[in-house]
């Protein structure tokens, strides 16, 4: 077995601000990474997609430079991003060697002193800009709708995760500039945030950097944990009509969070039923009998709970009541016998290979530097990289078995069947429309 | 503490030292060109297998053939199954991806170094000697005719077919690599072993070696799994050759409309046919597209986002293949914004090209955008094989990488203008919009482009 690690070193600044560093001299650049500990969990019903547009408005400039946050960073060779999920905000850069000072310039003035740049115009553009992302990414995109209509059945209506991160259009057209400040002070500081500094930097220099630019920032007040449940007590049967030519089939259950107890065995179930030609679903519904034209399964782990997700598309002419039994007694056999012992070898060697390949590059979305900070936020230490992979090797034949018994439950999920517009008949009996906007 | 001076932003340094990767080339016994790189930071490797063809290769009559080819690599070879091959690639952790492109398809599978010797040996078992039975190639063919199906809803597939078709009419690189639902109909397995056997060949193949081991192991591995590989009879069989055949002058219409009802944005597609990958003006191009559309901070998307607020994002590029290429932008606008948007994106390229030319502050920015960050498109031994490859693709030297950069600093204000001036031109944008007919058609008499021309939504 190889021995893969990601090595760094941590300290935490007086003002809170949690510092990673990671070496790595292949190539002459440096990867910035911040967390920010807040995403749509952190909103309530009516104020939906606040924190995905107030990501936006971190690239409108600050106060100390105050036109916009690309240019200076493009200027110095800088790849940038950031993006907003249900659980965590972040930010990177990926610069030349020679441009670490200006991206640490930039974060740290926009972690510090943002407000003053954010204009009712800015606002308002980008609110526009946002709801234009809705419509590209969702609205205007064949089952770009579904997701929305299976969060709102798995989640009760209180609960952050039962409304997608990109939020209803009409909250998004209520919000106010006047919410800008309060969310910035509530949860943009660096008792809220997490930095790393990976690739071509020795890491003394990268603490005096960190320190410099960002030590004389207020510390803030580090929000209360989001606290949530949620628990499915039946079968939920939706349908949804669709722009779309072939109906297909969604089943989600509420399972473990993140690096909880079952997540990793959930992971290696999703595998060993739709990942490639060798999978049960995909071998049963695509290969022999061919009534799907795809299948996949994936457990989408999360801070406060995850749900994991079945698809399949229905090849023309085909029927959903037909792939959900095949996919019921492919459910059945796997709690029953559990996975084989062909199942288990190939999971092992694909997730040992799959965490290596997460070593090639420093920055970026799921880079080194993403990763660590993954770790530090959501797992509590930067070092979790080996023990990751351990849950993995960890796994056995009875713990695959029993995590698919337990949590794929014939009697406590939702199964939404996405149709044609005008086709009724194509969904599965007993469902009940349901509609998203 | 040292108090952080923000009167004004830090400067950058000079650029960093890079060594682009040494590039060894081999010819094997058999006529195979073998190029290996060593890249150590992990124990990775990837094998790329680019073979000349690609969806250019495909008759008119016979659209979607070298795609269905491709397909076929991985559903069976010598005692393997399709199963068995999955198997064996998850077994070796393998990470295996083919692209069929207009000029080439491509196979790469990256896997641990420890398992680089087997995952070449199946590399080359799939690719040169691939089982072709009939029941896969029916069940191949009737899944691309049911993604074919598909793909009408999808509002990006629908402009993009109808875009390409519009620009070359009946060339080669007219349709997509899926081709069309009657071509798809008329091709046989026949047809499938015949362009097969024609077109992968060592002689009309590169196969890139790039990992964490020295340049002889590294060719070992190569020869090891490929050097059996021999130029079968049929490989004087003429392979269609896109790049040779000059696209027809005919200019295509200048404003379509593929009807989407009830769409919540309109999908744009304004471009012409332009210029071939390996023009001397390639850098000039590059520094020209970077400003007017290339990145975030370009005037298009400053325009069309960031000032008005039409989109969630608008690009330009250069879809590049060996013959002449187009140049076009996309972006998926507002309805009721359609035909504001395609006004203010005509208005940014004739602005380039006449009244208001880079700025020295563009300049700078687009140049050093595309030079300073150079070195992290070598990261990953895949992005490196890759790179390596399009070497082969547009018969670029070797020393390619390390000039980019000094040829990219060295365009100037002028270069840029006179790369506006002859490679785009306002006059022959064509533009595509996949979007709801009834909402903009009146508003769309204002751009001055005449009546719109209806098309289905497959071509």
């Amino acid at each position: 077995m190889t021995s893969i690690d990601l090595p760094y070193t941590k300290r935490t600044l007086a003002n809170g601000l949690d510092v990673i560093v990671h070496e790595d001299h292949h190539v002459p650049i440096v990867a910035v990474n911040i967390w920010y500990h807040v995403g749509s969990k952190n909103e309530r019903p009516g104020r939906t997609g606040f924190a995905h547009l107030f990501e936006h408005l971190m690239f409108e400039g600050s106060e100390h430079h105050n036109t916009g946050y690309f240019p200076p960073l493009q200027q110095a060779g800088a790849q940038l991003n950031g993006s907003t999920n249900t659980d965590r905000t972040n930010y990177w850069e990926v610069v030349p060697t020679s441009a670490v000072d200006r991206a640490l310039w930039m974060e740290s003035d926009r972690m510090g002193y943002l407000l003053p740049a954010v204009t009712r115009e800015r606002f308002e553009t980008q609110r526009d800009v946002v709801l234009n992302e809705r419509r590209q990414n969702y609205e205007n995109r064949p089952y770009g709708m579904a997701i929305m209509a299976i969060t709102g059945a798995l989640f009760p209506p209180d609960h952050p995760y039962s409304w997608m991160t990109i939020g209803s259009a009409d909250d998004i057209r209520a919000m106010q500039l006047e919410d800008v400040q309060a969310f910035f002070r509530t949860y943009y500081h660096p008792s809220n945030a997490s930095l790393v500094l990976a690739g071509d930097i020795e890491t003394p220099r990268a603490f005096d950097l960190a320190e410099r630019y960002f030590g004389d920032l207020p510390p803030g007040t580090r929000p209360l944990p989001v606290i949530a449940t949620a628990s499915l007590g039946h079968e939920h049967r939706l349908v949804l009509e669709d722009r779309v030519e072939l109906p297909r089939l969604y089943m989600t259950w509420l399972s473990p969070a993140m690096f909880a107890t079952d997540d990793a065995e959930l992971d290696l179930v999703a595998d060993l039923l739709a990942n490639g030609k060798t999978s049960r679903l995909y071998r049963t519904l695509v290969y022999e009998r061919r009534i799907a034209l795809d299948v996949s399964a994936h457990q989408h782990s999360r801070e406060l709970g995850s749900f994991f997700l079945l698809a399949a598309t229905a090849a023309p002419g085909q029927s959903l009541a037909d792939i959900a039994a095949e996919i019921d007694a492919e459910l059945d056999r796997l709690s029953a016998m559990g996975p084989t012992d062909g199942e288990m070898e190939r999971g092992l060697a694909q997730a040992e290979a799959h965490f290596m390949y997460r070593l090639q590059t420093v920055g970026g979305f799921g880079g080194k530097s993403d990763q660590l900070n993954a770790y530090n936020v959501l797992r509590g230490t930067p070092g979790f990289f080996s023990a990751d992979l351990d849950r993995y090797r960890r796994a056995t034949h009875d713990s695959v078995r029993s995590a698919a018994e337990r949590f794929l439950r014939r009697d406590a999920r939702v199964v939404l069947s996405v149709i044609p517009r005008g086709q009724p008949a194509l969904a599965l009996a007993g469902s009940d429309p349901v509609s998203v906007s | 503490m040292t108090v952080v001076d923000r009167s004004h932003l830090p400067d950058v340094g000079p650029d960093p030292a890079f060594t682009f990767p040494e590039i060894l080339r081999h010819t094997l016994a058999n006529g195979l060109d073998v190029r290996t790189v060593e890249h150590a930071s992990i124990p990775v490797v990837t094998i790329v297998l680019q073979v000349e063809g690609g969806s250019g290769a495909d008759t008119s009559d016979k659209e979607g053939l070298a795609a269905i080819v491709a397909d076929m690599v991985d559903e069976g070879t010598g005692a393997l199954s399709a199963i068995d091959v999955s198997d064996a690639l998850a077994r070796i952790g393998g990470d295996y991806d083919v692209d069929v492109s207009p000029d080439v398809t491509v196979f790469s599978l990256t896997t641990l170094t420890r398992f680089a010797d087997r995952g070449a040996a199946l590399l080359a078992d799939m690719t040169t000697r691939p089982s072709m039975r009939d029941t896969d190639f029916t069940r191949v063919r009737q899944l691309r005719l049911d993604r074919l199906k598909q793909l009408k809803d999808l509002p990006t597939a629908v402009a993009e077919r109808a875009f390409l078709r519009l620009l070359y009419a009946q060339h080669p690189y007219g349709h997509l690599p899926i081709g069309s639902d009657a071509a798809l109909r008329q091709i046989s397995l026949n047809d499938t072993s015949a362009l097969h056997s024609a077109t992968f060949q060592p002689s009309r193949a590169t196969l890139v070696v790039a990992g964490a081991l020295p340049h002889k192991d590294l060719l070992g591995i190569a020869a090891g799994a490929f050097g059996e590989w021999t130029n079968a009879a049929s490989s004087s069989t003429p392979v269609q050759r896109a790049s040779a055949i000059e696209p027809s002058e005919v200019a295509p219409p200048r404003l379509s409309i593929v009807p989407r009802e009830g769409a919540a944005q309109s999908e744009l597609r304004i471009g012409h046919l332009s210029a071939r990958r390996n023009t001397a003006d390639y850098p000039a191009l590059l520094v020209m597209n970077s400003l007017l559309g290339g990145q975030f901070v370009s005037r298009i998307n400053l325009k069309l986002r960031e000032e008005k607020a039409y989109t969630y994002g608008a690009r330009t590029g250069f879809d590049w293949r060996r013959g002449l290429s187009p140049f076009v932008l996309q972006a998926s606008v507002h309805t009721a914004s359609t035909a504001d948007a395609i006004a203010d994106a005509l208005g940014e390229i004739e602005g380039l090209r006449g009244s208001r030319p880079p700025t020295r502050d563009e300049l700078v920015l687009a140049k050093a955008s595309l030079t300073r960050g150079y070195p992290r498109n070598f990261e990953t031994a895949q992005q490196v094989a890759r790179s390596v490859a399009q070497l082969a693709l547009y018969d670029l030297p070797d020393t390619y990488f390390a000039e980019f950069v000094p040829k990219v600093n060295a365009v100037g204000a002028d270069d840029v203008m006179k790369a506006a001036t002859r490679y785009l031109d306002t006059a022959k944008l064509s533009t595509v919009i996949v979007g709801d007919r009834s909402a903009i058609a009146d508003s769309l008499g204002t751009l001055g482009l005449g009546m719109p021309s209806v098309l289905p939504p497959e071509l």
